[in-house]
């Protein structure tokens, strides 16, 4: 199956992989970071309008 | 070969009665509860409505202890039959559990079944919190949060549950297993502000985990105070004599679908390896209370954790040790009892978490929901200048949970999606049809008039003149659709079903 194939690396690859990969990662955190302030706007209009209250107010019961 | 990993999960949801002055906590889970099942039973022409079965409470045994004892007085006997408990056709149970709706899911085959059905019970909440608007006064509103900590002290909890075999001597699986939960978190963890176990913002101005700041005991039978790593209730729902039901206390409720794939598919994969003898290296924790913590305040995941021999690891080390074996095992044992395919994909995706944890933990805010709040919240904080003690980023926090979705800032933070919505809909009325949860949700929606009560692993029917009729469930891989797919579509009625089944 191909998804076996996949993880059939040998333990030498692994340094490789990761030379490979981490430059992709940082470009897609990248990315995220520029996402992040069109999300803050977004998210400023849903949010709890008195902080302080809601979150005192927040009070549960232990459970399990 | 490890027996296969039949698993679940049982979320306990904060709740909170706006619009009143003395909320009760249990009467609105009552409230919300029953508002669900009301909706079902309106609209009735919808397969699988109206189960008004009740829980059957005969083989509940909470107070045994996997250690052979059961230590007097440490639990006090529950008798909640007064609450709402009611299960559901898709083989779940949806029920008050202290002061908190509690939902598990129906017994699943696999990792990613319980993603579907974690998903399914969402919505059900979802549902439930609409049908109760309906019915409460108006001005009043019960909103539901899918998280582990009030940020005061108080702590509920996110269970998994693990089929296992008997055999396994259980310090075996103690030995084993602790190491995956002290560092597990860092790709399940549900992310906090502050900290809840005496430090300040400025030694923990945010933590990887909700849960570390609970956990006390490295081994024990609590779940509510002086909490322990590995939980040692001994309470198979199954043949106690074949299985083990491993019951884990320690993980956090999670709203990213990777994170709830990966905490459980990985811990299917280190029991299984436990139960072959299949072991990775062995790390004895000098304290592992202690390196639970650590873990859990160091967003750097680069502090060395002590071990007992006076040498030092770090989480990353331990996850990636776990991984390389279990790659080995898939490939020398294979993955057949935690599904092969699905067992592949956990593979990939734990590899590629420990890679993105390892080089740039910020390109996982897609998938994990620690890195997403805290990528939100610290956000937040910068653009207006905030210090981490703060209500708005607390508030920020507790709404990242909120289970509205006109509300919940988990649905807008862009989490990487593993089920369909359409998956989950029919999740909420249909059973997995790959464990014996398919027998218990076809039975209720076929025979719901005549199933009186309900649990893991038993069905009390009612068929008229007779005695009351209990069938027993004690093979949670049997009552599949391939097992009784035909035998119950071939019976009108549940006195053919039994008869079948007795035949």
């Amino acid at each position: 199956m191909a998804e076996r194939e996949q993880i059939r690396k040998s333990p030498s690859e692994k340094p490789e992989v990761e030379v490979e990969e981490a430059p992709a990662t940082s470009e897609k955190g990248e990315k995220l970071k520029a996402e992040l302030d069109d999300l803050l706007d977004e998210i400023d209009e849903v949010l709890e309008t008195n902080a302080e209250d809601f979150v005192r107010s927040f009070v549960q019961k232990g459970g399990e | 070969m490890a027996i296969h990993k039949i698993c679940g999960i049982e979320t306990e949801y904060g709740i909170v009665l706006r619009g009143t002055e003395d909320p009760n906590p249990i009467a609105a889970s009552s409230v919300l509860i029953n508002a669900y099942l009301h909706e079902l039973d309106r609209e009735n022409d919808r397969a699988g409505a109206a189960p008004k079965v009740d829980w059957d409470f005969e083989d509940e045994q909470p107070g045994t202890d996997a250690r052979g004892f059961s230590p007097l007085g440490t639990m006090a006997p529950e008798v909640e039959t007064h609450l709402v408990n009611a299960v559901l056709t898709n083989g779940a149970r949806y029920y008050v559990d202290h002061a908190h709706p509690e939902c598990s899911t129906p017994e699943c085959a696999d990792a990613r079944s319980v993603v579907v059905f974690d998903r399914a019970a969402e919505r059900i909440l979802q549902v439930s919190m609409d049908a109760a608007r309906r019915l409460l006064p108006a001005g009043q509103e019960i909103v539901i949060y899918k998280n582990n900590s009030d940020g005061k002290g108080n702590s509920y909890g996110c269970h998994e549950n693990y089929l296992m075999d008997r055999a396994v001597p259980f310090g075996r699986i103690v030995h084993h297993v602790t190491p995956h939960f002290v560092t597990r978190q860092i790709f399940c963890g549900a992310g906090k502000v502050g900290c809840e176990a005496g430090l300040g913002p400025d030694e923990v101005p945010f933590q990887i985990s909700q849960r570390a700041d609970f956990f006390e005991e490295e081994v024990g039978l609590e779940t509510t105070l002086k909490r322990p790593i590995v939980n040692t209730r001994d309470e198979p729902h199954a043949d106690a004599q074949k299985y083990r039901r491993l019951h884990v206390i320690i993980g956090d409720a999670n709203l990213s679908e990777v994170a709830t794939f990966l905490k459980v598919g990985t811990t299917s994969l280190v029991l299984a390896m436990i139960e072959d003898e299949f072991l990775p290296r062995e790390f004895a924790f000098a304290s592992p209370v202690g390196a639970l913590r650590r873990v859990s305040y160091d967003l750097t995941l680069q502090r060395p954790l002590a071990l007992a021999d006076g040498t030092s690891v770090t989480a990353l080390e331990v996850q990636w040790e776990l991984f390389t074996r279990a790659r080995k095992y898939a490939d020398e044992v294979g993955l057949e009892c935690v599904g092969d395919e699905v067992g592949a994909e956990v593979l990939r995706r734990w590899e590629a978490v420990l890679t993105g944890l390892e080089s740039d933990p910020m390109s996982l805010a897609d998938q994990l929901d620690w890195v997403a709040k805290h990528r939100l919240i610290d956000g937040y904080r910068e653009r207006h200048g905030l210090a981490w003690d703060d209500a708005r980023l607390f508030a920020l926090d507790l709404q990242y949970h909120d289970l509205r979705p006109e509300k919940s800032l988990a649905a807008r933070v862009g989490l990487e999606r593993i089920t369909t919505d359409a998956e989950a809909e029919l999740a909420m009325t249909e059973p997995p049809l790959d464990t014996r949860a398919y027998f218990r949700g076809k039975c209720l929606q076929k025979y719901a008039d005549d199933v009186v009560a309900a649990n893991w692993d038993s069905l009390v029917f009612d068929i008229g003149d007779e005695p009351l009729r209990r069938v027993p469930m004690m093979e949670p891989s049997r009552g599949t659709a391939a097992h009784v797919g035909s035998l119950i579509a071939a019976s009108d009625t549940s006195a053919e079903l039994l008869e079948r089944l007795g035949s």
